[in-house]
């Protein structure tokens, strides 16, 4: 490559990292700033995440909620996409428009529409904000249908079941014992997908009045900026670490692509 | 009756996926009829068509024009940016660590919506952010003005922060799907780089561009946790719209003004997703 | 980029000259100092095992790839430093190679598109080219309705458009079924003559290459072993490599004095190549020997195997040789395992290696 074709390049590349690079270093810088006009840092912001009440419960409960979702999504999806495969493969253009249809319907319409159904779901499970697992579990149905779906692609689901079944296992065998291990890496990422979406969900939560980390964080904007964006900051941390992760995970299994 | 036993064991499989379709149904399906159904339902409860003449109150229309200007400007600037951002990463080698890096950072931000991206912009570009705080300092400049970050300049400014990552995921296959043997063959011919890029590479990207590009904007109509954080005031889009709407903010004697604009919604995004469709086909035709 | 003159009076209108061509990656040799010479008109064949260096040096021709060291003269031109779209060559690719925006006619005509041809021109060419390939009606289709060898005859129709210098094929029909390998490759061998353009056509598949070539030059480790007529190769191969890769044979032990080797009694012409004196292994072709009942024969049939006009008979001699034995079936008629029978060597030269 010649060295004009080079340089410009590296302008080009070393602009687009400027332009994602700076709104994150400014959080950091943000969070950290002392107090009024003092020079110097403070990690006072951020001590708040574990100090602060609301903020803490706030938390909690967003962990818990990733934590429900990503296992009520595989409890749902996956046995039922095998079964697909498996047993019913007409079913899969169905499954399939189902899984991805939350990508064309925005969430805001969904929660616009859900009122009833949640003032049901509140009725029997009580108003606590896990209640929103059952929203979620929709919400993260397009990426993690993908990812089980090119998992489930790369392995042959059918000749591993003939050749279970003619060993004598039954169905929940061959589920469980055959498939899964082998399409953990896909179910793996299903989940990291999850907990990153349900993390930084914030329509349902605050329509529907639950408190969540985002929904805390915003109100939060409005009386303590320092330490929404140090809460903010955390969060995509947090996601990024999962999501990093996951990519990692791909390089040692190369499926294709 | 036989006939009927062995139909019965014939639907039996079918039985498995009644877990999965009554969830859907309960919490996707249903919701989804019910903004459909009750944007024609009046007050009273009965059948009326004023729900929908309401979305060409000027107020509404303003709303909606809005929303599609920022959905359609976010998605071209990110569409070409991350075009030649993809492009940037897909010619270093498919094993850099160039690409790696930047696709696993793409992930992460193309998710990074909502309520985080509102305060990362806050904190950079905020009253007291970051890059507004050096530029008064040292240029002097006061690029805070009036507080244009919390209108629908800034949110264009913003939406681009995950526009032009999720262009980047989007688009990399399409770049990966340009085979070497294209490139050879019409080298081979007599091409030039301008000559291949004009009369191969450029067709054969183009639906996929144009694809992205409709995905993008998609995306961006329908976003509202950013929106709905950064502006506290007024109704600039039709997302915000419909907040208002549903705490009952504005009171304009249609009560199920919010389902007409959620609906409202739905008719944009599929209309948009269908074309999406359409020209990803004529994609997978030409590059698989 | 200066023009050249033939570098040496011995290039004399030869076609394409590699001249020393060396090709390095790091500190593998994919090509080591090849000289190969190509006549106008010439269909030469690359025969070898994968990398032996066969593409690489068909892609340095074309441009596609560059010489660590070395020249590459075509007509007499030094066009090492020519870029590869500058070159008028014309190259058929394994696969995947046609446009998929365009149709099939638009295809053919790219090359002439490029080169500022009148549409109505380009269209006749096209027209024409599709003709000779045996496509004519299939013009506006697309190349995904294809089939593989509809593809590919479309991709020599597109090369062939442009009237290149030089026609090079790189593997071809090695994606293709067996049926339609065969059936294409006697299609471009008789394009290539009715059109006579210099080719160089890289295969790994021996029986391809011999059956299409003026002349087929076997590679291995980046050298070139032998390159000869088809039945000189065969009848003749220069070195163990070359008897080995093209066609079968069967090893049996030989004694060899003075050019004579005597294999399994029988007195047979050892070829150039062979070692002079003593022991050795004696490369037999299957159709050499021959098999035929007998109850004092000295050897048993192991099994036999019907390939419809002709059967192979594997053989096991009482002193242990195994060998195959290739004869018309007529003659295998009736053959068992288990019986006894006589082994006769024919007296085609063969070549004795040491072993």
């Amino acid at each position: 490559m010649s060295g004009a074709a080079r340089l410009g390049r590296g302008a080009a590349l070393a602009l687009f990292a400027l332009y994602f690079a700076l709104p994150l270093l400014s959080m950091l810088d943000f969070s950290t700033r002392a107090k009024g006009d003092a020079v110097g840092r403070t990690g006072q912001a951020w001590a708040n995440l574990f100090q602060d009440e609301d903020l803490r419960a706030a938390i909690i409960t967003s962990l818990l909620l990733a934590l429900f979702t990503a296992v009520a999504m595989v409890v749902l999806l996956v046995p039922t996409m095998i079964w697909v495969r498996l047993r019913v493969p007409k079913a899969s253009r169905l499954i399939e428009f189902l899984c991805l249809l939350p990508l064309t319907i925005p969430a805001l319409v969904i929660v616009v529409g859900i009122a009833n159904v949640y003032s049901w779901v509140t009725y029997l499970l009580g108003d606590s904000g896990l209640t929103l697992t059952f929203a979620y579990v929709v919400l993260v149905l397009p990426y993690a249908y993908r990812s089980i779906d090119t998992a489930l692609s790369a392995v042959d689901v059918g000749t591993l079941a003939e050749a279970a079944r003619s060993l004598g296992a039954g169905w929940v065998r061959v589920i469980v014992s055959v498939i899964l291990p082998n399409i953990a890496q896909g179910v793996l990422g299903a989940a990291f997908v999850s907990v990153a979406l349900v993390l930084g969900e914030y329509v349902f939560a605050s329509l529907l009045h639950f408190d969540t980390l985002p929904v805390e964080i915003a109100l939060l904007g409005k009386s303590d900026a320092k330490t929404a964006v140090a809460a903010s900051l955390a969060s995509l941390i947090f996601a990024s670490v999962l999501l990093i992760g996951l990519s990692f995970l791909h390089r040692h299994r190369r499926s294709p692509s | 009756m036989i006939g009927g036993r062995r139909r019965f064991a014939a639907a039996a499989p079918a039985l498995g996926l009644v877990p999965f379709l009554a969830f859907i149904g309960v919490f996707l399906v249903v919701p989804t009829l019910t903004v459909v159904a009750t944007s024609f339902q009046g007050e009273d409860g009965g059948f009326t068509l004023a729900n929908i003449r309401a979305l060409g109150s000027e107020a509404a229309l303003t709303a909606l024009w809005h929303s599609l200007i920022l959905a359609g400007s976010t998605a071209l600037i990110g569409a070409v940016l991350g075009a030649i951002l993809a492009w940037l990463v897909v010619s270093a080698g498919p094993t850099s660590v160039l690409r790696r890096l930047t696709l696993a950072v793409s992930g992460v931000l193309a998710q990074f919506g909502g309520v985080t991206l509102a305060f990362a912009f806050i904190a950079t570009l905020g009253f007291s952010g970051v890059l507004t705080e050096a530029l008064r300092s040292w240029p002097g400049v006061d690029i805070f003005g009036s507080g244009w970050l919390f209108g629908l300049p800034g949110l264009i400014v913003v939406y681009c922060y995950f526009q032009i990552p999720l262009m980047v995921l989007v688009f990399v296959p399409a770049l990966d799907g340009l085979r070497v043997q294209w490139r050879e063959a019409a080298v081979n011919l007599g091409a030039s780089t301008w000559q291949y890029w004009r009369h191969v590479a450029l067709p054969l990207l183009t639906p996929a561009f144009l694809g992205s590009m409709l995905l993008l904007f998609a995306n961006a109509f329908a976003a509202y946790a950013t929106a709905a954080v950064l502006v506290s005031q007024g109704n600039p889009i039709t997302p915000l719209f419909i907040r208002a709407a549903l705490t009952s903010e504005i009171l304009l004697g249609q009560a199920n003004l919010g389902f007409a604009l959620a609906l409202e919604m739905i008719v944009v995004v599929a209309v948009v997703m269908g074309l999406y469709a359409l020209l990803l086909r004529r994609t997978s035709r030409w590059m698989t | 980029m200066t023009v050249a003159a033939a570098s040496s009076s011995t290039d004399r209108g030869l076609a394409v000259h590699f001249q020393s061509i060396s090709r390095l990656y790091g500190a593998t040799r994919a090509l080591d100092e090849l000289e190969l010479a190509i006549e106008p008109g010439e269909l030469v064949a690359l025969l070898g095992p994968s990398g032996c260096g066969k593409t690489t040096a068909l892609r340095i021709l074309a441009g596609l790839d560059t010489a660590t060291s070395g020249t590459v003269l075509v007509g007499g031109r030094d066009i090492t430093r020519v870029p590869a779209n500058k070159r008028d060559m014309g190259m058929v690719f394994q696969a995947y190679s046609l446009f998929p925006h365009l149709t099939v006619a638009d295809n053919v005509a790219f090359g002439l598109r490029l080169r500022g041809s009148s549409s109505t021109a380009r269209r006749a060419r096209a027209r024409e080219m599709l003709e000779l390939v045996g496509l004519g009606q299939q013009g506006s289709r697309y190349a995904n309705e294809l089939s593989g060898g509809q593809q590919q005859r479309v991709a020599l129709a597109r090369a062939l458009a442009v009237e290149p210098t030089v026609l090079l094929l790189d593997e071809p029909l090695s994606a293709l079924d067996a049926k339609v390998r065969v059936q294409l490759r006697d299609e471009i061998r008789r394009i290539q003559l009715e059109v006579g353009t210099t080719t160089l056509f890289v295969t790994h598949d021996q029986e391809e290459a011999l059956a299409v070539a003026d002349r087929v030059g076997v590679m291995n480790a980046g050298r070139l072993e032998q390159i000869a007529p088809p039945a000189e190769l065969y009848e003749r191969p220069a070195s163990p490599f070359v008897a080995e890769f093209v066609g079968l044979h069967n090893k049996v032990s030989a004694v060899v004095s003075s050019g004579v080797a005597t294999v399994l009694g029988a007195s047979v012409p050892a070829i150039q190549g062979s070692i002079t004196s003593g022991s050795g292994v004696a490369m037999v072709r299957p159709e050499s020997v021959s098999v035929a009942p007998s109850e004092t024969g000295a050897a048993s049939v192991v099994s036999v195997g019907f390939l419809g006009p002709i059967s192979r008979v594997h053989v096991v001699t009482d002193a242990g040789d195994t060998l195959m034995a290739q004869l018309p079936s007529s003659l295998a008629v009736g053959l068992a395992p288990q019986d006894r029978v006589e082994v006769t060597i024919a007296p085609t030269p063969v070549l004795v290696v040491a072993g």
